[in-house]
């Protein structure tokens, strides 16, 4: 089983089309990794399914980094 | 490049396909070669649709829906997901009308038409959208009508959702355009259908005669143009409203 990070990053990897050796911890989804709105909100529907949870609306606009989407993933899920 | 109009492995949701223009539109994307979930709010609805769809030949199944209802909606797709795979061709046609003078209008004529028209459309859309973007392809197409353009004395409630559906229409098309889903809107005017069919003779006969085709329309005629906006052949058409009404308003 890969770890947390691992399928953090490769979701991330996936739905925006970027390499997986792009997705940096600190990597902010919008401005390093070029994600608009929309790829955001898939971004979290993605997360959702890959970790089986509901991610609330107001802290899904929190994650806006691989590393605060990893993290989210193991306080809410570890 | 070869265009086709076929729907075949398309999976469609048809809302209030029981009668009129509703279940003409399910019997056409069925016919185009769609399953077709066509839904009524009643279970003798659902099962009429079923029945139809097997006489016609229509792979799919009808199914009881209250559209103002989030469980229902919810516990819908589940079932449709799980039996048939996710919609990607969703047809908002489900209305109601309570028309009255607006001086006359009760609360609850304003507030159960929003919620049946309009909000509707907002709560049927929204659970859709997660698969079709999933899927990179989508169709949405809201049934709004000639009035929601031109005004209808009496009809303050219908055509404020009608031109609503509109708005609705042209900004989901630009929020999901890049993931190869298109919006548009059919406005049928007079078309021949029992919703039509109990105004009073002297407003129909006063309404053909604005009519410059000089004849009501068949629901099929509406269905028609539905059926192209959900294939490959409408795949260019987004954000717009297609006005269907013999020339009685010309957009």
């Amino acid at each position: 089983m890969s770890s947390i990070e691992e399928r953090v990053k490769k979701i991330v990897a996936e739905q925006l089309g970027v390499k997986e050796e792009d997705v940096k911890p600190e990597a902010s989804f919008v401005e390093d990794l070029g994600a608009d709105s929309l790829d955001t909100v898939e971004l979290v529907m993605a997360l959702e399914e890959e970790f089986e949870t509901e991610i609330p609306d107001e802290e899904a606009e929190k994650i806006t980094t691989v590393q605060l989407a990893i993290d989210y993933i193991k306080e809410n899920l570890g | 490049m070869t265009i086709t109009t076929s729907l075949k492995d398309r999976v469609a949701l048809v809302t209030g396909a029981s009668r009129g223009i509703g279940a003409a539109i399910a019997d056409m994307l069925g016919e185009q070669g769609a399953t077709v979930i066509g839904t009524s709010t009643s279970e003798a609805g659902a099962d009429k649709i079923s029945q139809r769809f097997a006489d016609k030949g229509i792979t799919g199944t009808g199914r009881v829906l209250d559209v103002t209802s989030a469980d229902s909606v919810a516990s819908l797709l589940e079932g449709i997901k799980a039996e048939f795979g996710a919609p990607t061709i969703l047809v908002n046609n489900a209305g109601i009308t309570k028309d009255n003078l607006l001086m006359r209008m009760k609360d609850d004529e304003w507030a159960s038409v929003l919620e049946t028209n309009l909000t509707a459309v907002y709560r049927v859309s929204k659970a859709c959208l997660r698969d079709m973007t999933k899927a990179r392809w989508g169709r949405i197409i809201n049934i709004s009508s000639v009035v929601g353009s031109m005004g209808n004395a009496g009809q303050s409630n219908y055509a404020a959702t009608k031109a609503g559906v509109a708005g609705f229409g042209r900004s989901l098309a630009a929020e999901v355009g890049s993931r190869g889903i298109t919006v548009n809107t059919v406005a049928p005017g007079f078309i021949d259908t029992d919703m039509t069919k109990v105004l009073p003779e002297a407003q129909r006969e006063a309404l053909m005669g604005k009519i410059p085709l000089g004849r009501l329309g068949a629901p099929e005629e509406i269905a028609s143009v539905v059926a192209f906006l959900a294939s490959e052949a409408g795949g260019y058409v987004t954000g717009e409203t297609i006005h269907v009404n013999g020339g009685m308003y010309m957009a």
